[in-house]
């Protein structure tokens, strides 16, 4: 049962999870920082809002880390040719993320207003910026990025950063900082009360129907106005990778033939859709808790919607479709497959249920009475 | 052919940016350690000073933290954006050591640390205190999987190259981590970071009770530093001088750079204390040398010899020669000529297919180099002498100067006068720049002592780098510069903010700047 196809197959699975669980935890966090500047009026409010977050926002960046590590652990060929083709774009992520460790751990640590302010701006820039771009990077995904290999398998990119913030990509771009800050502003609304409280109520009200908007206008793009390329001919599932081995053409059957020849891959836009409807119906209401679980679900959906539509790609060539990654020819060799398997699967229950257990001891609402009573303390 | 200027910016930035994590590294593996002894302390004797000992340098290792993880990302990501080739090449290797790291070390610190803060209402004393240890294991496990992963480009075992795929692939997952390169490395390195958080600790203790202040505080943050700085310097030491022994083993080529040693020299060969190496002259003048020592330190005998930078040279000479029959070999393999006679005699060469690689400089094909680019090859494989040699004796002179302090105020201590002894007091102040200089250059002479290779005698480390234009390369090393710049004077501003005031910024009511009294009970 754990021969080489079915190793890469799983381990499609688990970088879904991993990206998912990255999706749901740093999502709340980036929204939360991005409404930070909003939704603060005064420095008290301020301070109740990145303290909904900050004892645990450290934790749930390990997710992102962790993406990045499984990618180079299990599909070599798709970090280093993702991370270099889109060089400024990843850069960028980086040096955005660079505000978030020190905003949180020095903001508070001077009572100077402009020291502070300056940080909730930087924290606004760290939690906004990489949604932004990671959802351009998900658009690109969709849309095939200009790369080829050579024969060493070295990749050369022949795009530019420009390139990438094509309509539809940034479009994607927006839906995601929407979806983080819908996601974020559920959260920030379950943890406080009073006015923090109805703001965010608010502010879920308002973005629930332009981030169900901007899904549907990129649904519909995908399924009418975006080419899928298709493999013709290919080594077989358990063969050495070696992307090379592989005859691909530009353009086959369509996004929308993909799913309909696998109906069951529908559930996961259904999933989408419906997730975030009632997240948004129930969040504008009292049920906070429930319209959390939803939305997660619902972005879940996202994801799982993106990963089935690019199946088996992983990531498309627009220049040289040859040289197009899937899960078959790109992944690490069935050892390495095999270790990393058997470590994940020891290492995430662990790691799930001490997450479980910190939230736990940390949870409870965030009020300014709270917040002045550690000063010295507290972020 | 990849541009010389993309080459040495890649390094440039790649070397900037690890240097300068490792500003905090050290001092993180160092603090949570230093921590949890203080805490343990304070839940086994109850004595409240101990807790705020905890509290307090918690806050100064809480900022050092910060940018531990604003640093560290950097480098998670820049295997990706600068070294794809490198990734590529061995992430079959590479990769799921870091994804080890993600999963046992960097979840653990980072799900704790908030908790470390946080949690001090929410947990009964035990539970905090095991919340404390664990971000330390966390720390330290971190350094084991990252050192486990520098170990296997230092001496990569449990791999081989296979043609069909075209890079190196695992195959033994056990060999990789059992690396004897990597076991030495972690214990050294770790226990440097335990110095670089005493001497921290140390230093600043120095200072309150030079100027009488905070004094029962200062004293036992003193005698704990003093304690724990004196095991770990002697560690460092130990290890460092067992790592000499290993790279004697794997490195030899490293380990003559180091020492300056161009002849092979009779068993056992001198230790050159001190001198000036001539690189192009392949000799070293003005030698002071110990008789016998670097013989008894790098093969622990007396008979046999450690070899000199010529004759390991003329060795690379027979591999680059080798190397061009395997890469000839493995072209063929690729053109679709699976015959058997091909496959063995791929496999008979395929260890030196490196040092063919490393012809990629001179000629594309490899196999059309003629005798001076092979020349030229063999002599890339001996890295420079001149900064490898002083780096060293910097990061030497330092321990021994660090073991010095640490044995001094570990006697005074015992003898109960330190306070008195305000040279020493005033020396441990000075010295808090130490252990940063001895981390900084430690790590110089690990990595630049490996050129021209990424992963020795694999990959070179032309070979390594990313299709990037160096113009990418200027934005990001600009970015970093700028961004690091600020944060540092940040960070720098913070820290002597809290140093100056010290435990008062706890609020406890206890401390000098607070109240009339200075004494901590």
């Amino acid at each position: 049962m754990f021969d080489y196809e079915t190793m890469r197959v799983i381990w499609w699975l688990f970088i879904g999870v991993v990206a998912i669980a990255f999706a749901l935890t740093e999502g709340f966090d980036f929204g939360v920082s991005t409404l930070l500047p909003f939704v603060g009026k005064t420095d008290v409010e301020r301070r109740v809002i990145i303290n909904t977050v900050g004892a645990t926002w450290e934790g749930n960046q390990v997710w992102l880390v962790l993406l990045g590590g499984a990618i180079f652990a299990v599909w070599p060929a798709v970090y280093a040719t993702l991370f270099s083709g889109l060089y400024v774009a990843m850069l960028l992520v980086l040096f955005a993320l660079f505000f978030r460790p020190a905003g949180f751990d020095y903001r508070s640590k001077v009572s100077d207003p402009r020291w502070r302010n300056a940080w909730d701006w930087g924290l606004f820039i760290g939690g906004t910026l990489p949604p932004v771009l990671l959802g351009v990077l998900v658009g690109n995904l969709i849309l095939g990025l200009p790369f080829h290999l050579d024969q060493d398998l070295r990749a050369f990119y022949d795009g530019s950063f420009w390139g990438l913030l094509s309509p539809f990509a940034l479009l994607c771009g927006v839906v995601s900082l929407l979806a983080s800050s819908f996601h974020g502003a559920l959260f920030l609304k379950w943890r406080t009360e009073d006015v923090i409280h109805d703001r965010a109520t608010q502010t879920v009200a308002i973005l629930g129907p332009l981030l169900l908007a901007g899904m549907v206008a990129v649904t519909l793009w995908v399924f009418i106005g975006i080419d899928r390329p298709e493999i013709t001919q290919m080594a077989a599932t358990d063969a050495p990778s070696n992307p090379l081995n592989k005859a691909v053409i530009a353009v086959g059957a369509s996004w929308l033939q993909h799913f309909m020849a696998h109906p069951w891959m529908l559930l996961a836009p259904l999933l989408g859709f419906l997730g975030l409807i009632l997240a948004w119906l129930l969040g504008k209401g009292t049920s906070t808790m429930a319209a959390f679980l939803f939305s997660s679900l619902g972005i879940a959906g996202i994801l799982l919607t993106v990963g089935f539509g690019l199946f088996p790609f992983l990531l498309i060539s627009s220049t040289d479709p040859r040289s197009s990654l899937t899960l078959w020819d790109a992944s690490s060799s069935h050892t390495t497959l095999l270790w990393a398997f058997w470590i994940t699967v020891v290492f995430l229950p662990i790691v799930l249920l001490y997450t479980r257990w910190v939230y736990k001891i940390l949870w409870g609402s965030i009020t300014e009475a709270s917040v002045l009573k550690d000063s010295h303390t507290l972020y | 052919m990849i541009g010389d200027d993309v080459v040495m910016l890649s390094r440039l930035q790649f070397g900037l940016t690890a240097l300068y994590h490792f500003l905090f590294v050290p001092l993180t593996l160092g603090m949570t350690f230093i921590l949890g002894i203080m805490e343990s302390v304070y839940v086994m004797t109850g004595k409240e000073v101990y807790k705020d000992m905890t509290k307090f340098w918690g806050k100064l290792f809480g900022i050092n933290f910060a940018m531990g993880v604003t640093t560290g990302l950097t480098l998670e990501f820049q295997f990706g954006t600068n070294w794809a080739y490198y990734s590529h090449y061995v992430g079959d290797i590479f990769g799921p050591l870091l994804a080890s790291e993600g999963w046992m070390a960097f979840f653990l610190e980072s799900t704790f640390v908030g908790l470390f803060f946080f949690g001090w209402d929410k947990l009964t004393k035990v539970q905090h205190l095991t919340v404390t240890w664990l971000l330390a294991v966390g720390t330290s496990l971190s350094a084991l999987w990252i050192l486990i992963a520098n170990g296997w480009m230092q001496y990569p075992v449990g791999a081989e190259f296979n043609y069909e795929t075209l890079r190196m692939e695992m195959t033994s997952f056990a060999d990789v981590i059992l690396n004897p390169v990597a076991q030495v490395k972690f214990v050294h390195t770790v226990a440097a970071g335990y110095v670089t958080g005493s001497m921290f600790v140390l230093g600043i203790s120095s200072w309150y009770l030079l100027n009488k202040r905070d004094i029962g505080f200062a004293r036992r943050s003193f005698s704990i530093a003093s304690a724990f700085g004196l095991a770990s310097i002697l560690s460092v030491i130990v290890l460092g001088d067992e790592s000499g022994y290993t790279s004697g083993e794997t490195q030899k080529m490293k380990l003559a750079a180091i020492e300056a040693e161009w002849e092979t020299e009779p068993a056992p060969a001198s230790f050159t204390l001190i001198g000036i190496p001539d690189q192009n002259g392949q000799r070293t003048g003005y030698a002071i040398k110990i008789p016998f020592l670097l013989g008894l330190m790098a093969t622990r005998s007396i008979d046999e010899e450690v070899k000199g930078l010529k004759e390991l040279q003329e060795g690379s000479l027979v591999r680059v020669k080798n190397g061009m029959v395997a890469y000839g070999e493995l072209q063929k393999l690729r053109s679709g000529d699976h015959s058997d006679a091909t496959k063995q005699a791929f496999a008979e060469h395929k260890a030196d297919l490196g040092y063919g690689l490393l012809l990629k400089k001179y000629t594309e094909n490899v196999v059309d180099a003629d005798a001076a680019m092979i020349e030229k090859a063999a002599n890339d494989t001996i890295p420079k002498v001149a900064p490898l040699f002083w780096t060293f004796r910097v990061m030497v002179a330092c321990g021994f100067t660090m073991l010095f302090v640490f044995a001094m105020t570990f006697y005074y201590c015992a003898t109960r006068v330190a306070d008195q002894k305000r040279w020493l007091l005033r020396m441990a102040v000075w010295c808090i720049p130490l252990p940063w200089i001895a981390a900084e250059t430690g790590w110089f002479v690990a990595e630049f002592g490996r050129q021209p290779w990424t992963i020795s005698g694999i990959l070179p480390t032309h070979l390594s780098v990313s299709s990037v234009s160096s113009g990418q390369l200027w934005f990001s090393i600009g970015g970093f510069a700028l961004f690091y710049t600020v944060l540092l004077i940040i960070e720098l501003y913070l820290m002597q903010k809290y140093v100056r005031i010290g435990p008062s910024s706890l609020h406890t009511g206890r401390y000098c700047h607070e109240q009339a009294t200075t004494t901590a009970h």
